[in-house]
């Protein structure tokens, strides 16, 4: 039977102690808002003014107004001027440059020849990003040509919905939601009562009425409330900071989160009971934080993984969180739309839970 | 009066084994309610096994034990209400004060409001801890720490107190001011259990058992162990007590010579004889002049005299 009065004793004491451990409370805020500037500012993947150094062996009128062109698509910044091909291929690999622009001195003729490309592009293509980005180059329309040969029709136009602008943020900060709860929760909950263990609080408690179901009750439930507050904190900084819209409701983001931060929390009190020592604990929490950003379709698109790696994605909370909150806040999905993630989330919960209580009550002997 | 009303704690063949490693061995146990009843043995003879076994912590792996009536392993949830534990190394809450540690055991108890606040107000007065009562029991000392875990073992009035080795790190003033308030607890009828391998804590006791590998080597009352020791004990004072020692241990009548000081003390079984005769003779023979007295065994002298046999036992074995 859960008492009351022990489960409200429990988490009084844990408030307690974490309202006088003062690194981990501003952790409770400063990764949040350290990670949102982190990753709102510093992830671009729509890249711009990319360092570049031309070679003009054509050196006409028509070869400068091309270079002027390219220069006010802002894709690249041409930064040196350069006498040959090979030149721009040393500074390629001293990494001065992720562009080099060749332009050969027979330039005016190959530009109104529609069979033969009048300029080359050498590209840094060892990141697939900067490949693509000088791909678009190509795309680039002619202004001197425009009478020599037709326009080409497109058979395909792309309609960009829910971010037209292209802002990597409006992708980035639902994702993030994700990750920083990921990290806080599991860890806190992780630690939380592996230092019971680890400073013999446990040898005391577990000869007390209090049962482990109280205990880790109240252990967590703290910490479900501060990672409600936290998707708070993080919604509003990504309004306030990146505009990054809530376009479904908002009850349907905290119900989500409530399931994710449940699956966590359960997770995190499994670790307890495989983890000897609080460092040990840590090492765990990164062990899964990792495939949870880089498997959970945070970081790269889920589609583009191989198989394995999707299985592997499937079985992490992060990914069908991250599916939902995008889901929520970008397109205006309906969470009973979505309802299979929160399914997924429920099922991980009930396992990690039960085991997690499982190898808590068989630790003793 | 029925053996359950009798005693608190009684133990049949009670034996766990980690592995291969036999902790306790078939271990009987009688403790007597409202009695201070000791452990005492050297670090892993098995003392906190027992104690773990006892309050449910660890299934035996033989073995029955009944505590307060309740059978063991069995419904421990029935036990843990009625009984206090403290253990070895100071557990409470580093991080929270004395009085905040005191109100959390007590709802952890589930005592009322009312008996809350009456019982921590009269345990901060008989514990003296009422000047430390805002300050964070990591920060204490360590008789203040283990005053405030006593405390909070005892905040619920248990029938049975378990205490695993509760001295160990305090200082003889604070030691001798934990015993007082031991006796007074016992006075009032709490059955006490408590492990230590301090010679003058265990003469403190009701009664004691001396635990070695294990094995139960010794139990009774201080006095009726050290009346029944099976050794005649003689002090030596000798003028060169070291090499007297070398020369006293080669004997093959002698169980065990102890150096305290300038002084020997040779454990030799009541058997022989004559055994001042014996070591006068050894002693002159070796050209050393020494003072030879027949005196009471202390309860060093039933230890080493106990654990001694339980080793030569095991040689001819």
């Amino acid at each position: 039977m859960i008492s009351a009065r022990r489960l409200v004793a429990v988490m009084r004491k844990e408030v307690r102690q974490l309202r006088r451990d003062r690194i981990s409370l501003g952790m409770i805020i400063g990764i949040p808002i350290g990670q949102m500037l982190l990753f709102g500012y510093a992830i671009n993947t729509d890249v711009r003014h990319l360092n570049a150094a031309v070679a003009d062996q054509a050196g006409t009128h028509l070869a400068r107004q091309f270079i002027a062109e390219l220069e006010q698509t802002q894709i690249v910044d041409i930064r040196l001027e350069v006498a040959t091909p090979k030149q721009l291929e040393d500074l390629l690999r001293v990494g001065r440059i992720s562009v080099g622009i060749y332009l050969p001195p027979d330039f005016d003729r190959r530009a109104i020849d529609p069979q033969r490309p009048a300029a080359h592009l050498l590209v840094d293509g060892a990141d697939p990003t900067i490949l693509g980005v000088a791909n678009q180059l190509t795309n680039m329309p002619f202004g001197f040509d425009s009478s020599a040969s037709s326009p080409r029709t497109r058979s395909l136009e792309v309609r960009p919905y829910y971010n037209p602008e292209r802002r990597t943020a409006v992708n980035i900060v639902p994702g993030l939601i994700g990750i920083i709860l990921t990290f806080t929760m599991m860890l806190f909950t992780a630690v939380a009562i592996v230092r019971e263990r680890e400073q013999g609080n446990l040898e005391l408690l577990i000869n007390t009425p209090v049962s482990s179901l109280e205990l880790m009750v109240g252990k967590i439930v703290p910490y479900v409330v501060i990672g409600l507050l936290q998707l708070g904190l993080i919604v509003t900084v990504g309004w306030l900071l990146f505009k990054v819209p809530i376009r479904g409701s908002i009850a349907d983001l905290y119900i989500a989160s409530f399931f994710f931060i449940a699956a966590n929390l359960a997770l995190g009190l499994f670790i307890s009971s495989v983890a000897r020592t609080q460092f040990q604990a840590m090492q765990i929490t990164i062990f899964i934080l990792l495939p949870s950003i880089l498997l959970s379709g945070f970081m790269f698109p889920f589609e583009g993984m191989p198989a394995f790696a999707q299985y592997l994605g499937e079985i992490l909370p992060t990914t069908h969180f991250i599916r939902l909150t995008r889901g929520i806040m970008l397109r205006d999905a309906a969470l009973f739309e979505m309802r299979g993630e929160l399914l997924a989330l429920s099922v991980f919960t009930v396992i990690a839970m039960s085991a997690a209580v499982k190898r808590f009550t068989r630790r003793l002997d | 009066m029925s053996a359950d009303q009798e005693f608190a704690i009684r133990a049949r063949n009670l034996t766990k084994a980690f592995g291969s490693l036999v902790a306790v061995d078939h271990l009987n146990l009688d403790v007597p309610k409202s009695r201070i009843y000791g452990f005492l043995g050297p670090n892993g003879s098995g003392k906190s096994t027992t104690i773990r076994m006892l309050c449910g912590l660890l299934t035996p792996t033989e073995g029955t034990a009944t505590v307060l009536g309740i059978d063991v392993p069995g419904d421990v949830d029935e036990l843990k209400p009625r009984i206090g534990y403290m253990t070895q190394k100071f557990s409470l809450y580093t991080d929270l004060t004395t009085r905040e540690n005191l109100e959390f055991i007590a709802d952890i108890y589930t005592l009322s409001r009312a008996v809350r606040k009456q019982r921590i107000e009269e345990l901060l007065e008989q514990y003296d801890l009422g000047a430390q009562q805002r300050q964070f029991a990591g920060t204490m000392s360590g008789g203040q720490k283990q005053r405030l875990a006593l405390a909070c073992a005892v905040l619920h009035k248990p029938e049975l107190l378990l205490l695993d080795e509760p001295t160990s790190a305090v200082d003889p003033s604070s030691r001798r001011d934990f015993w007082a308030k031991l006796f007074r607890l016992a006075d009032a009828g709490t059955t006490i259990l408590v492990s230590t391998h301090y010679m003058d804590e265990a003469e403190r006791c009701h009664r004691l058992a001396i635990l070695d590998k294990g094995v139960k080597v010794a139990d009774g009352t201080p006095g009726d162990l050290q009346a029944n020791t099976g050794m005649t004990i003689v002090e030596v004072l000798a003028s060169s007590p070291y090499s007297a020692q070398g020369l006293l241990s080669r004997l093959p009548e002698v169980a065990s010579v102890t150096q305290l000081g300038v002084r020997l003390r040779v454990l030799v079984p009541e058997s022989v004889r004559q055994p001042l005769d014996l070591i006068q003779a050894a002693l002159h023979a070796g050209d050393i002049s020494a003072e030879t007295n027949i005196v009471a065994a202390s309860l060093e002298d039933v230890f080493v005299a106990v654990t001694q046999k339980n080793t030569l036992q095991e040689h001819t074995t």
